[in-house]
């Protein structure tokens, strides 16, 4: 490429037609170019092509008497259903309306945090963590379902469970149109 | 007036030290990259801001997409095994070539009963050839009886067998999937005490 030819050229009249001597250097120019395109290109390929995993632990069916016994005040009921949408209620089941909520940071997350706060302020003792019931209904995809499990990663609470959701919480999702 | 003449000097830089760093580079790259396996079933994972990696060794993929289970289990030399005893288990008898060709596909999703045909079919056609899925199970009743089942449980088996450790789970599902699809499995993994299992995702960092 840039390599400036420095040889004398051609040889003088009338003397010996001598063959040219040419230099033994390669232009590595290119072909560093190629094996620095070829890194980039695996870098890319190993990192970023890694999946990760989310770890869960689910209560084992087997044993029947370590069920623990809840206390309702402290559980916040997320129930799942059809077109991304969510609706929740904290307490036993009935005697407050669902809200209507739906996957964004304003959303689900901002009630979470807030209901962890209120109910940590109200109850006392060294168990005052909210408890989060997480019920999937037929109509949800999977894909909801891993947003709410990391939507309680990142907001850190402390305790939550996947439990099969009952019929009057699918009538609960079928009047507001969710179900 | 006579000028100062600044000697020319040449432009060309040694690029040899800078090529051998290159291919050195490229070279370790090239070792330690676990190239991608095409997936037999394409799945569409959702985003989590999980970061934690799915571990390499004694982990068993499930793939649920499109209404068909897939399963996939690390290591040659458990799934050489593996198929000698789901073989057993279903009195079908795979011959050494048939299981040498099973031990070097990582995922299937074919019932036990053309699982023989399945593997005598050449690399081409088996690409061509869409995969029924492995039989999950239809209800609750049926869970212990299921091909599914069977095959992870022989999984755990072989793995503690060989390798004399638990082996992990991951679930990969399809972001579309409708819940019970999914919950299905995890039906089937509970059913055999399995209650730590991952769920594969994608990472999200626009959150």
């Amino acid at each position: 490429m840039a390599e400036l030819d420095t040889s004398g050229g051609g040889g003088k009249k009338g003397g010996k037609v001598r063959s040219k001597k040419a230099s033994t250097r390669i232009d590595l120019t290119a072909m560093v170019d190629l094996a620095f395109l070829l890194i980039t290109f695996f870098i890319m390929a190993t990192t970023l092509a890694k999946p990760k995993a989310m770890d869960t632990i689910w209560p084992d069916k087997t044993k029947k008497d370590v069920q623990l016994p809840v206390p309702e005040s402290r559980t916040m009921t997320v129930l799942l259903g059809s077109n991304h949408s969510i609706e929740w209620y904290v307490g036993p089941p009935g005697k407050t309306p669902p809200t209507v909520d739906h996957f964004t940071k304003n959303g689900i997350r901002k009630s979470l945090i807030e209901k962890n706060k209120e109910i940590e302020a109200t109850h006392s003792g060294k168990d005052n963590y909210m408890i989060v019931l997480v019920k999937a209904s037929d109509k949800s995809t999977y894909k909801d379902f891993v947003s709410i499990l990391d939507e309680l990663n990142i907001t850190g609470i402390q305790s939550h469970a996947v439990v099969a959701i009952t019929p009057p919480e699918i009538e609960l999702l079928k009047k507001d149109g969710n179900y | 007036m006579a000028r100062i003449k600044i000697p020319r000097k040449s432009t060309a830089i040694d690029m040899t030290a800078m090529c051998d760093v290159a291919f050195l580079l490229l070279t370790f790259f090239i070792l330690t990259a676990k190239l991608k396996q095409e997936d037999p079933l394409r799945v569409d994972v959702p985003a989590s801001t999980v970061k934690v990696n799915v571990p390499d060794v004694d982990m068993a993929t499930i793939t649920v997409g499109h209404g068909k289970v897939f399963f996939g289990l690390e290591g040659t030399d458990l799934r050489k095994s593996l198929l000698e005893e789901i073989g057993k288990k279903y009195s079908v008898a795979f011959t050494p070539e048939e299981i040498q060709k099973f031990s070097l596909i990582p995922t299937f999703g074919v019932p036990v009963n053309t699982l023989k045909q399945y593997l005598a079919l050449s690399t081409e056609d088996k690409k061509k050839y869409t995969q029924p899925g492995i039989p999950a199970p239809k209800d609750s009743t049926d869970i212990v009886t299921s091909e599914l089942f069977n095959w992870i449980y022989q999984a755990r088996i072989v793995t503690r067998n060989l390798h004399n450790k638990e082996l992990r789970f991951a679930i990969k599902g399809d972001s579309r999937e409708q819940y019970p699809e999914i919950g299905k499995i995890i039906d089937v993994l509970q059913k055999q005490a399995v209650n730590k299992f991952s769920l594969i995702t994608s990472l999200n960092q626009g959150k």
